[in-house]
């Protein structure tokens, strides 16, 4: 198993790896920690946020092309259960506010507001931080595998199945902004105080929320890695060249189609969970269909098929969008559409297909899943 | 007893035996959105009435009917292959000859009938694709139908024959006696230099070979050919004809082609003409040339 592992990447690839892992994992935590506020070289705490917020992201970009560049499943609802499980999560930092909000109560804020008098059924358990762990995993599991083997079993494909996800986290949108649904309404749920005791404004629990979030990433970029490089993928990807040929072959198309699905909305119920303590809220726009839009569009632009290109994506693209957005609001969305037109004419294989220009010197090319230089 | 007497026989006796019930709204032309059924046994009566007719019979078509939007793509079809013949089936455009194909890998659901294959006994109609695929049923389609985004070698890879389930595949390694088995199934078809490139790079001829290879690595009971030469130059066609002789014996073979010359070519014993659905005739190839049905219907055209 361990020289499986070690067979993920060559050698100055894994250099690459832990690399960039230590500039994110260790220095950046180091700089905001250990740096005094007042030196140049001080990392402010909304920069932590930022950072974190994007590995959260990056997270999803894996999700996205898992299914959609290995598995040819183009998914437009991914953030459904990016947000499932940052709901999950929520539940638990609603429940850990104990007494502490501004009703004095035992119930949730919102809840007492809506004269509520005790906890739904589905509230319960959520008090234990190891509970909603676990549901911020089987929740958006069990959703998006019922989802998957419903419409991979009816051989719903290509933009059919593309809208299905848009109506399905389009609906989810609708149900959770309603307060019979019991979460909050179209506040969502937020004024979180504590993670398992731990205050969530202190300036560690932020740097210790960031680090587990890159530590997740790089173990999320390592599976994905795995599960491709292995004989799963070569049949995966075999399912979204000639769906019927692999059927031909002998392979059940559809539980391969299913296991990559359902563990790609696991993985964006993680994503969601990480995300929700970092930003202090969680409320039905998450749901939003151009939400998840926005996650393809950083795979296409990072690199569709490639993994290290959607965690590429999301970060430059989110970078962008955060610079974009303060410097200059109106021009944000001029600047993602050109980025799109340009990375679609000029790069076909996104920002990853850059390697050919220089990126072989650095070795950095060895990052990516090999390729045969038939053509 | 002649294969036309037997078809005969088999046809009377289909006739004197109840329509199972089971063939109602349950078996569509339209791959079926349901789960594939529980498979079931040939009824023993009918497997042995088979075994009678063809002692060495391995699958059987059993009155196969099947209509498109009321067009009959099939009509109380019976066919039977022997364990490791060589069969070329011919017919005009529209006869039916993929449909046959479409109907025995699972791809489409016949409205009456039955495809048994009697090595394990079952009905293959009850199955899906990939389980008929793990039974033993290999296809090759018409156009070369590789994966163009995977090297020769992962494309062979993929059709071995191993165990295809998800979780194996997570863990999978491949053994040297199955890395042996690739090597070999690259020489067969002259692939062996070609094994690291993309198979989308290939020649079109090369394309053929390797699908063929597919088929060789799936290791099948059965192996239907639909349109092997098509496309190819003088040359590829002759080491085709070659390489489908040498699997019939091993493998049981159907050839479905057009081009005459080449079933002249490769056909040892059996011909079997389609038209409109149905047998028109069956026999060596100089007594269907000879039949004054097929001339009309499709030599003499």
């Amino acid at each position: 198993m361990a020289s499986t592992l070690l067979h993920l990447h060559r050698p100055k690839a894994w250099i690459g790896f832990a690399v960039v892992l230590l500039l994110f994992g260790v220095l950046v935590p180091m700089l905001n920690q250990v740096v005094p506020a007042e030196s140049a070289l001080y990392l402010p705490d909304h920069y932590i946020l930022i950072l974190g917020k994007f590995a959260c992201f990056a997270m999803v970009a894996l999700a996205v092309d898992l299914v959609w560049g290995f598995a040819g499943i183009l998914s437009l609802g991914h953030c459904v259960f990016f947000a499932l499980g940052g709901y999950a999560m929520g539940m638990y930092l609603m429940r850990s506010i104990g007494k502490s909000g501004v009703y004095v109560s035992d119930l949730p804020d919102f809840m007492v507001f809506l004269d509520w008098k005790e906890l739904p059924w589905y509230w319960h358990g959520f008090e234990n931080l190891w509970f909603a762990v676990l549901m911020c995993m089987v929740v958006p599991g069990v959703l998006g595998g019922l989802f998957g083997y419903l419409a991979f079993r009816s051989r719903i494909k290509g933009v059919y199945l593309s809208i299905i996800t848009q109506a399905l986290t389009f609906a989810a949108m609708l149900l959770f902004f309603r307060n019979e649904t019991g979460f909050g309404g179209n506040n969502g749920l937020t004024d979180f105080k504590n993670l398992y005791g731990y205050p969530l404004r202190e300036s560690s629990t932020k740097v210790f929320l960031y680090t587990l979030s890159v530590v997740v990433l790089a173990v999320f970029y390592l599976l994905t890695r795995y599960l491709t490089q292995s004989k799963f993928g070569v049949v995966l990807r075999a399912v979204r060249d000639d769906e019927a040929k692999a059927r031909f072959s002998g392979y059940d198309t559809l539980s391969y189609k299913w296991f990559a699905w359902t563990l790609s909305t696991v993985l964006c119920g993680i994503a969601g969970a990480l995300y929700v303590p970092q930003v202090g809220i969680i409320n039905p726009s998450e749901m939003e269909p151009a939400n998840s839009i926005e996650a393809v569009i950083w795979v296409a632009i990072g690199g569709r098929g490639t993994l290290v290109g959607a965690v590429i994506g999301a970060f430059v693209v989110n970078g962008a969008k955060s610079f974009f957005t303060a410097a200059a609001p109106d021009l944000w969305l001029f600047f993602l559409g050109a980025l799109f037109v340009v990375v679609t004419l000029a790069l076909p294989d996104g920002l990853i297909g850059l390697r050919r220009v220089g990126w072989r010197r650095f070795g950095l090319d060895r990052l990516l899943p090999k390729r045969s230089h038939a053509s | 007893m002649p294969p036309e007497a037997a078809i005969a026989t088999l046809a009377d006796e289909e006739e004197a035996r109840p329509g199972p019930e089971s063939n109602g709204a349950a078996k569509k032309a339209r791959p079926s959105l349901r789960p594939a059924r529980p498979s079931l046994r040939v009824p023993k009566e009918r497997g042995s009435e088979i075994r009678a007719a063809r002692k060495h019979a391995l699958l059987c078509v059993d009155d196969i009917s099947v209509s498109f939007d009321g067009f009959k793509a099939l009509t109380n079809l019976t066919l039977i292959l022997d364990v490791g013949e060589l069969r070329c089936i011919i017919g005009p455009n529209g006869a039916g000859k993929t449909t046959l194909m479409d109907v025995v890998t699972g791809k489409t659901k016949p409205d009456t009938g039955h495809v048994f294959f009697l090595e394990d006994m079952e009905d293959l109609t009850t199955l899906s694709e990939h389980q008929i695929a793990r039974r033993g049923i290999g296809r090759k389609f018409q156009r070369p139908t590789v994966f163009p985004k995977h090297t020769v070698r992962e494309n062979l890879e993929l059709a071995l024959a191993a165990n295809k389930g998800v979780l194996r595949s997570l863990f999978h390694r491949f053994d040297k006696a199955q890395m042996e088995r690739i090597d070999h199934v690259l020489e067969t078809v002259g692939l062996t230099e070609r094994a690291p490139v993309l198979a989308g790079g290939l020649a079109h001829g090369q394309k053929q070979w390797l699908e063929i290879g597919m088929l060789l690595a799936q290791n099948p009971r059965v192996l239907l050919v639909d349109e092997p030469i098509a496309g190819m130059t003088h040359q590829e066609i002759e080491r085709t004809a070659e390489l489908l002789k040498g699997l019939a014996g091993e493998h049981t073979v159907v050839v479905i082609e057009h081009d005459m010359d080449f079933v002249r070519s490769i056909a040892e014993r059996t011909v079997t003409v389609l038209h409109e659905g149905q047998v028109l005739a069956e026999g060596s190839m100089d007594e269907v040339q000879s039949d004054p049905k097929v001339v009309e219907v499709y030599l003499g055209s």
